[in-house]
């Protein structure tokens, strides 16, 4: 995974993990190729993933639920959102039940993330993948599709919490900098609320989904021009 | 898979309208919503540009503001915007802003429609938003009447003249007196053309106008075999071809130019000049009718008058309302006739003895429009003596009606013209004629008259017509049988609405799949309105000022006249922009109207004002035939 740094190479990465992948699914999203770095923000296609887990660690632990919804600067588009609750190859902790309140019953009836794995990648194929905390969807799917295939997956990645980290931080003075004064909290809920953004109901795969496309959309109008090019912005 | 957007649902749930759908309803409503953000300041909707969204404001708000800047509304969390510029011709009719950073819900118009025709207190709710929705859309079209709103692309009427930077004055000269243009843009080929079409502005480097040919060469005697670089302008100042013609005319005030190259994406596409600004202003209905008085022969006249379809086009295009586009037309016919009646004395002499040339039907009403026949008749002075003075009276007719028919109105089937001897008569055959109308109505005869009950004195002498009206509002309100006679032929022609409210079309001829719109609607609405308006002895002509004086005398039920008022306006304005779109198409303009053709919202509307038209029928059925029954 030590390519992802370098951005310049995303498009030709693409095209050597397509010809490398064993799996038709996975070749598939990689011919769908990667949008140009230089892609104005005003023109790139956005898909905002959101994944509840059994916990915190993507080697012990696995994948309970997806969300995701596709957008641009403009609009998020609903119509085009999708929302699967998995059975989890790991079996599912009471604690993590208790934050995204998928039950064991609920689990129990669900396909296993392979079923759906076609639908999910042509969701994401040709979009940029945007996340708020990046050290979950990314590691979490390249270790679920490990261990069902054998291969993991790439891509490049916006971060919401990772540029509010870095507006929050350009934010406060140089005085302030120097006294390593603290900048304010950038989860999801607080980011969301400086932008005059609803609450939103959190850990929930879909509306955190959303939310998180929502707030891009609000960073880039307030802090990016429509010129902004994406590799300014994905990593 | 049917995923719940639960966050988008919970919150629709919580307000009107939305509060009162089903579940289910809410959830296909959630699924097919796009959601915006808009930051503090930035303009949500722009005015005039086309709207396909109704907006739900989920956080933050946002300000309406009218045409001239005034705040009309502000909308908080809930609340909706968005909806008037749907109901009426999907444009935006009053622009919003977003007041503080703002997330909106966005509903599309298909399932707004959708809705609205599903669910009854979803509709009700946009309908009981002031005072019904047909009403609602006809007054926001009434508002909407602005000359400012013409785009600068629809002034380009030829291809784009250019030439070379390396050609000669002469050249460039010679090139513009052939083309007849009074710029030219100059083209460098050697310029780099970029790759990307986007970043493409093309060749052009500067332009050349009269102007410039004027002071730089003739006035300094410059060798007109130099090149044109040594005298083109290079400094462009450039209109982009969707800006209004209004700010293209201001860039040219401001920076006193005569031309101005437009673009489209970046890429030159022609010239404007002063005058394509000045010749479009003219093709204004006012303009228009001032040029008729201009025209000095019957040739002259009807090549003038064929531009009259664009006139109406472009007033229809503008947003005029009916009542306008109808008193505009019917100015223009007025003022065509009476030009034609100063020709006509200029040819024949002196008349003999005063008279008074006479419209009648629409005209007489102000609601012409471009398909119409010439009613008209002649009152002569009672000193006529047919013998001595008939041979000129004869000729002044023909003379007026066959102009007529050169500058495009067809000659009356029903021979009501002055040309038809039966209706040359002297004021007091006239008199003796509407009196035996009125005192001893048979429906069969007063059937082809009703039209000479909508009279307006066009040319002469006008107390002749005046006189006329006046007599029939003094008789015809003490004749209840004459006016259940009116009343019983104004009820021939019914709205096509079938049993359950659905459309009747026609079923099979050349229009099949379609409604006559002017005998099914508009016709019938108009003899409704004559008939009450003959009631109270009201002396106006037009169907809406008629509807004021009925208001007036509490004549009908309370309600019941702004619902005619809002249905006339309705399937008017149905018929005027069918016209305006066959004569965009070049086709022959009808009253043939394909209600597949129309929006499900505009059906809806339709269907509504039909109902209107049956409902009014009925009482006057009640009103007016009974009441002969019993005497």
């Amino acid at each position: 995974m030590a390519i992802q740094g370098d951005i310049l190479s995303w498009p030709n990465r693409f095209a050597h993990l397509a010809r490398q992948s064993n799996d038709e699914r996975l070749r598939a999203f990689y011919n769908a190729g990667v949008q140009l770095p230089d892609t104005p923000v005003s023109e790139a296609r956005f898909v905002a993933l959101d994944f509840e887990t059994t916990g915190l660690n993507h080697e012990t632990d696995d994948i309970v639920s997806v969300g995701l919804v596709p957008f641009d600067a403009r609009r998020a588009y609903c119509r085009d959102a999708k929302h699967w609750i998995l059975k989890p190859a790991t079996p599912l902790h009471e604690e993590s039940v208790v934050v995204h309140q998928i039950t064991h019953s609920q689990v129990r009836e669900a396909p296993d993330l392979d079923t759906i794995l076609k639908e999910l990648l042509a969701s994401l194929a040709g979009r940029v993948i945007v996340v708020h905390y990046r050290h979950i969807e990314r590691p979490f799917f390249n270790q679920a599709l490990m261990q069902r295939l054998g291969e993991g997956i790439e891509f490049p990645l916006i971060d919401t919490m990772a540029l509010e980290h870095r507006i929050e931080t350009n934010r406060l003075t140089w005085w302030q900098q120097i006294k390593r004064q603290s900048i304010p909290s950038i989860r999801l809920a607080d980011s969301r609320k400086r932008y005059g953004l609803p609450y939103y109901i959190a850990h929930h795969a879909l509306s955190d989904a959303l939310a998180t496309a929502e707030l891009l959309q609000a960073q880039l109008q307030h802090h990016y021009t429509l010129q902004t090019e994406i590799k300014t912005l994905w990593m | 898979m049917q995923i719940e957007h639960f966050e988008i649902m919970q919150f629709l749930s919580a307000h009107p309208p939305f509060n009162a759908l089903t579940k289910r309803a809410l959830q296909q409503l959630a699924s097919e919503v796009e959601v915006g953000y808009y930051r503090a300041g930035s303009e949500i909707l722009h005015y005039g540009e086309s709207i396909s969204n109704l907006y739900v404001v989920r956080a933050g708000s946002v300000e309406v503001y009218r045409r001239n800047g005034e705040l009309y509304n502000r909308i908080s969390e809930g609340g909706l915007f968005g909806q008037r510029g749907l109901l009426t011709n999907r444009k935006v009719r009053f622009p919003v802003m977003a007041l503080e950073d703002t997330l909106v819900y966005c509903i599309p118009v298909g399932l707004f429609e959708a809705f609205c025709d599903e669910h009854e207190a979803f509709a009700d709710f946009f309908e009981a938003d002031d005072s019904g929705g047909l009403i609602q859309a006809v007054s926001e079209q009434a508002d909407n009447n602005d000359l400012t709103t013409a785009k600068v692309k629809t002034l380009l009427l030829r291809e784009l003249v250019s030439v070379e930077l390396s050609r000669s004055i002469r050249d460039a000269a010679r090139l513009m007196t052939e083309e007849q243009v009074s710029a030219l843009l100059i083209f460098d080929p050697s310029k780099p053309v970029s790759d990307d079409p986007e970043d493409d502005d093309g060749q052009i480097v500067g332009i050349l106008s009269d102007k410039d040919l004027r002071i730089k060469v003739v006035a300094e005697g410059l060798d007109t075999n130099q090149s044109v670089a040594a005298i083109m302008t290079r400094e462009l100042t450039i209109v982009d071809s969707n800006a209004y013609v209004f700010e293209a005319m201001m860039m040219m005030l401001r920076d006193n130019l005569h031309h101005l190259p437009v673009v489209h994406k970046r890429r030159p596409i022609g010239v404007i000049a002063l005058s394509d600004i000045l010749r479009y202003e003219s093709q204004s209905s006012l303009l228009f009718v001032k040029g008729i008085m201009e025209q000095q022969s019957v040739e002259d006249l009807a090549h003038y008058a064929q531009s009259l379809a664009s006139v109406f086009v472009r007033l229809v295009n503008e947003d005029a309302n009916s009542h306008m586009v109808g008193t505009a037309m019917s100015v223009i016919g007025r003022t065509i006739k009476q030009r034609l009646l100063e020709l006509a004395e200029d040819e024949l002499g002196t008349p003999p003895v005063p008279y008074c040339f006479i419209a009648l039907g629409s005209m007489a009403r102000d609601e012409q429009l471009i398909v119409t026949d010439q009613d008209n008749a002649l009152i002569l002075d009672d000193t006529f003596e047919p013998d001595k003075h008939d041979g000129y009276f004869a000729a002044l007719a023909k003379f007026v009606c066959d102009g007529l028919a050169q500058c495009g109105y067809k000659l009356c089937d029903g021979g009501i013209m002055a040309t038809n001897p039966q209706w040359r008569l002297r004021a007091s055959e006239w008199q003796a004629q509407f009196e035996d109308w009125v005192d001893n109505p048979k429906p069969e005869a007063l059937l082809h008259s009703s039209i000479f009950f909508d009279l307006d004195g066009v040319y002469g002498c006008t107390q002749l017509a005046s006189r006329l009206s006046e007599l029939v509002a003094k008789k015809a309100k003490i004749a209840p049988r004459f006016l259940a006679a009116m009343a019983n032929n104004a009820l021939r022609r019914t709205p096509p609405l079938g049993f359950f409210k659905d459309f009747v079309l026609e079923q099979d001829g050349e229009h099949k799949h379609s409604l006559n719109i002017k005998r099914r609607g508009t016709a019938p609405l108009s003899d409704l309105v004559r008939v009450h308006a003959l009631a109270i002895g009201s002396r106006k002509q037009n169907s809406f000022e008629r509807l004021e004086d009925i208001k007036e005398a509490q004549l009908l039920p309370p309600g019941k006249v702004e619902d005619l008022e809002a249905a006339l306006e309705y399937i008017a304005t149905i018929r005027i922009r069918h016209q305006a779109r066959k004569i965009e198409q070049g086709k022959q303009p009808d009253n043939n109207i394909l209600p597949k053709r129309l929006s499900e919202f505009e059906q809806r509307n339709l269907k509504e004002a039909f109902a209107v038209l049956d409902k009014a029928q009925s009482y006057l059925k009640i009103r007016y035939q009974n009441k002969a029954i019993l005497k």
